[in-house]
């Protein structure tokens, strides 16, 4: 196996410890890492990227040759296009929606989004909501990590093993936050892969997804929402997730079904959002 | 050195410090500066609640620049005791006097300079070659290509210093030293005993004792040949198959092995040498060259080995050779696995293309509620009358105050030269003329400069920025703050009425502005001192 990470961001963000968090595991699994890492005048708030390199065989190069990447892993949308050159045709992106906006000229980011969307492979998480959710907006890095994982070649009881002694020092709450925020991006990168796979569109898939309560979707529920995407009810309940309204969706079947009976909008509104978010 | 199974992910800094640990170190000194900063970090963590150097310990401190750095490594090793001096590569030009002359001194317990070069410019302001250094000084030098390398050479280094009685010098890039990996380690040698050199004549570089000495590392100069030669780092493999039909040869030395070897997965190598180990090993280039019809030179930062190569009349015993010189491989810049693939002719990979978006650039900036952007607005106001005026400025965060919104970095040569080319400016007729600088970079490198500027009361003002910590590198701790930095300048011969320390915070700014203005206005030196702690360490 050879797994070969772009790992990007904005000077600040925590990519190293998403790092650190890799290499710790690539040891205890006996796999061969480097792991390349810019310091200095970049992390002033400008793009920081670092490469992450883990084989079952020795390692050569401490940077991804282009065309050999395999995942870019991204904070936020605009520093995942960056470097999309250095993947290789099966290559994948995950990356959190929450722009970070330091700079007059950023781009909209539904654009960046769809952008990201277009490409062949991609995961795309509310990893700072879902931090949240957990217990911290920090931890954004961790649920990235989790929607990340499938892509990583490592195995998940080694990752969180890991995770609980980078930030072991930390204490135990932030311990568990950190755990918890992982897991909530584990679930959130299957439940967009769900979507996707049961043919709902990018926006559509994105503002469910947004609104997932911990980031979860029973596998059952995803084709009943794109039955409902797809009926009378479709364009409302679009605008209600993704508006700015707050407020969580359940991930059960129950709910797109119990949406699909409803008939008539007037009472979408109340049947939708089961929590405030 | 013997080394066990145990693996520890370490940067390649880190690996440098750690094999100086386990070879018996004594000492680290360093003055901080990217992309090297690591490498006294991991000592302080590795040493921390140890013992003194003088009890079997390891002294570990900053030091106020790297010429004193590299002084007190001399120092320790004068005394008989194993020492690491470590900084960035133009560090090494701050230390360059001492650094010369320990080599004409020789050396007394090992000493490793460790320095890292940073091609490409990521954190610096050139990318010169710390090999030419070596070579410029007759000392071996040891270039490690991964984590592992940088923790044997480090440790083997301080070996061969005391073999050769020379300083060896370990010479890293950005890439390694900021890549982690897994490096196997080995146990820790006990410290050298207090043994301070029998011979301190040599010591003494009095123009006879400079001559004999000097003599002597000449005279060294044949065994440091043949030593590499034979060294393990140095390797040549003479079987090999032809590349795109050519009978190639190729020299690759240091990082640069690794992008060779990357872009060979799938291609049968043809005969290489790999260098790791300096003086250049003549006679295994020599064997190189009459085996093949062309060689190509892959090394990161400087065409040192393809130079050496050609000479003055660029194609030995008729072969092409290529490299930077000819184009083959860019001639500045960092290396990369895409540009050596290309050098080797080899057809790049099949990749994603990028969106059709335009992705605007985001530079580096000052963090919300740095203290300098309190600084820099007081000073946009009081230059808003006096078009064209300009700022001569330092190394360090402050620097970026060259982009927008600011505008008001006018020049960042090397560290101290903010108050010396605003001597120089003043002297010329420039007014106003305004200095800017952090207080490690004043302690580092501007006291000299304001002591001229003093003694000649040159009309400008200076601004010593105290955010009482080194910022651009990780918030390293710092000497002088506050009161004893205003102080320090009063001792150094600027007037006390003209010395003006200041709290620097939006809500003082227009108390701030009116002495500020007061002091542009006259005709003399004059210095102020924003003092406010760096927003990132007051957060830790």
């Amino acid at each position: 196996m050879e797994t070969n990470i772009i790992l990007c961001g904005v000077g600040g963000q925590g990519i190293l410890s998403i790092s650190l968090v890799i290499d710790m595991t690539a040891l205890k699994q006996g796999l061969a890492f480097k792991q390349s890492e810019v310091h200095g005048m970049s992390q002033r708030g400008g793009s920081v990227q670092s490469h992450l390199r883990i084989s079952d065989r020795p390692i050569w190069s401490d940077l991804v040759p282009r065309g050999r990447g395999t995942l870019i892993l991204s904070v936020e949308p605009l520093e995942s296009l960056r470097y999309v050159d250095l993947l290789g045709p099966e290559g994948a992106v995950v990356t959190g929606v929450e722009p970070h906006v330091n700079i007059p000229s950023y781009p909209d980011a539904e654009r960046l989004l769809d952008a990201v969307a277009s490409m062949p492979q991609h995961v795309l998480v509310p990893a700072e909501r879902l931090a949240r959710a957990a217990g911290s907006a920090r931890a954004a890095n961790m649920v990235l990590l989790g929607a990340a994982l499938p892509y990583l070649g490592l195995k998940a009881e080694l990752v969180e093993a890991s995770i609980a002694e980078a930030f072991a020092r930390k204490g135990e709450k932030v311990q568990r936050v950190n755990l918890d925020a992982f897991r909530s991006g584990r679930a959130a990168g299957e439940a967009y892969g769900l979507c996707r796979e049961a043919g709902l569109g990018g926006r559509e898939t994105r503002a469910l997804c947004s609104r997932l309560a911990g980031g979860v979707l029973a596998p059952e529920a995803a084709p009943l929402w794109r039955e409902l995407f797809a009926g009378p009810l479709g364009a409302a309940t679009l605008e209600l997730l993704a508006g700015r309204e707050p407020g969580q969706v359940g991930g059960e079947p129950a709910l797109p079904r119990a949406l699909l009976d409803l008939g008539q909008p007037e009472r979408l509104r109340e049947r939708l959002f089961v929590a405030r978010a | 050195m013997t080394v066990s199974n145990e693996m520890r992910p370490l940067l390649g800094d880190e690996a440098v410090a750690l094999g100086a640990i386990h070879a018996g170190l004594s000492g680290a000194y360093s003055y901080p500066g990217t992309p090297a900063t690591e490498i006294l970090e991991f000592v302080q963590r590795e040493t921390r609640g140890g013992p003194s150097a003088r009890e079997g310990g390891v002294h570990c401190t900053w030091s106020a620049n790297e010429k004193v750095a590299y002084e007190e490594a001399l120092g320790m090793s004068y005394a008989g005791r194993r020492a690491l001096v470590s900084f960035k590569h133009v560090g090494l030009n701050v230390a360059a006097d001492p650094f010369m002359n320990s080599a004409v001194t020789g050396i007394e317990g090992g000493l490793v300079v460790a320095v890292a070069d940073d091609p490409g410019m990521h954190s610096s302001q050139n990318e010169q070659d710390s090999r030419v250094y070596a070579g410029f000084a007759l000392i071996p030098c040891l270039e490690p290509a991964d984590g592992q390398q940088a923790y044997e050479m480090t440790a083997e280094g301080l070996e061969l210093s005391e073999r050769f009685r020379v300083p060896v010098m370990v010479r890293l890039v950005t890439r390694l030293a900021h890549s982690r990996s897994g490096v196997r380690v080995g146990t820790r040698r006990a410290p050298n005993p207090l043994a301070p050199t029998p011979e301190p004549m040599g010591w003494v570089l009095l123009p006879s004792n400079a001559r004999r000495q000097y003599d002597k590392l000449v005279g060294k100069q044949a065994a440091l040949a043949a030593w590499s030669e034979g060294c393990r780092w140095n390797h040549l493999e003479l079987a090999g198959a032809r590349l795109g039909g050519v009978r190639l040869g190729v020299i690759v030395s240091g990082l640069a092995h690794n992008y060779y070897r990357e872009a060979l997965a799938e291609t049968p190598a043809p005969p290489t040498l790999r260098i790791g180990a300096y003086p250049i090993p003549s006679e295994l280039c020599a064997r190189l060259v009459d085996a093949v019809d062309e060689v190509l030179v892959i090394e990161e930062g400087y065409p040192v080995i393809e130079q050496a190569l050609r000479g003055l009349l660029g194609s030995p015993r008729g072969k092409l050779i290529h490299g930077r010189l000819d184009g083959r491989v860019p001639r500045t810049g960092e290396l990369n696995p895409d540009v050596v693939r290309a050098a080797l002719g080899l057809a790049a990979l099949p990749t994603q293309r990028p969106p059709a978006l335009e992705l605007p650039t985001r530079l580096p900036c000052l963090c919300d509620g740095c203290p300098h952007i309190d600084t820099y607005d007081v000073i946009r106001d009081l230059l808003a009358p006096h078009a064209g005026a300009r700022v001569f400025s330092d190394i360090g965060c402050y620097t970026l105050a060259a982009y927008p919104p600011y505008n008001a970095c006018h020049s960042c040569v090397d560290m101290g030269a903010s108050i010396s080319m605003a001597s120089g400016a003043a002297q010329a007729g420039m007014r106003p003329v305004i200095a800017t600088l952090g207080d490690s970079t004043f302690i580092h490198s501007g006291i000299t400069p304001l002591v001229d500027a003093a003694h000649q009361n040159l009309p400008m003002t200076v601004f010593i920025l105290d955010n009482s910590t080194v910022g651009m590198t990780g918030g390293q701790e710092t000497m002088v703050n506050g009161e004893g930095l205003a102080s320090l300048v009063r001792g150094l011969g600027v007037p006390a009425e003209h010395v003006h320390l200041l709290r620097a915070h939006r809500r003082e700014h227009e108390a701030n502005l009116e002495i500020v203005r007061r002091e542009l206005a006259y005709e003399g030196l004059s210095v102020i001192i924003p003092v406010r702690e760096c927003i990132q360490t007051a957060k830790k």
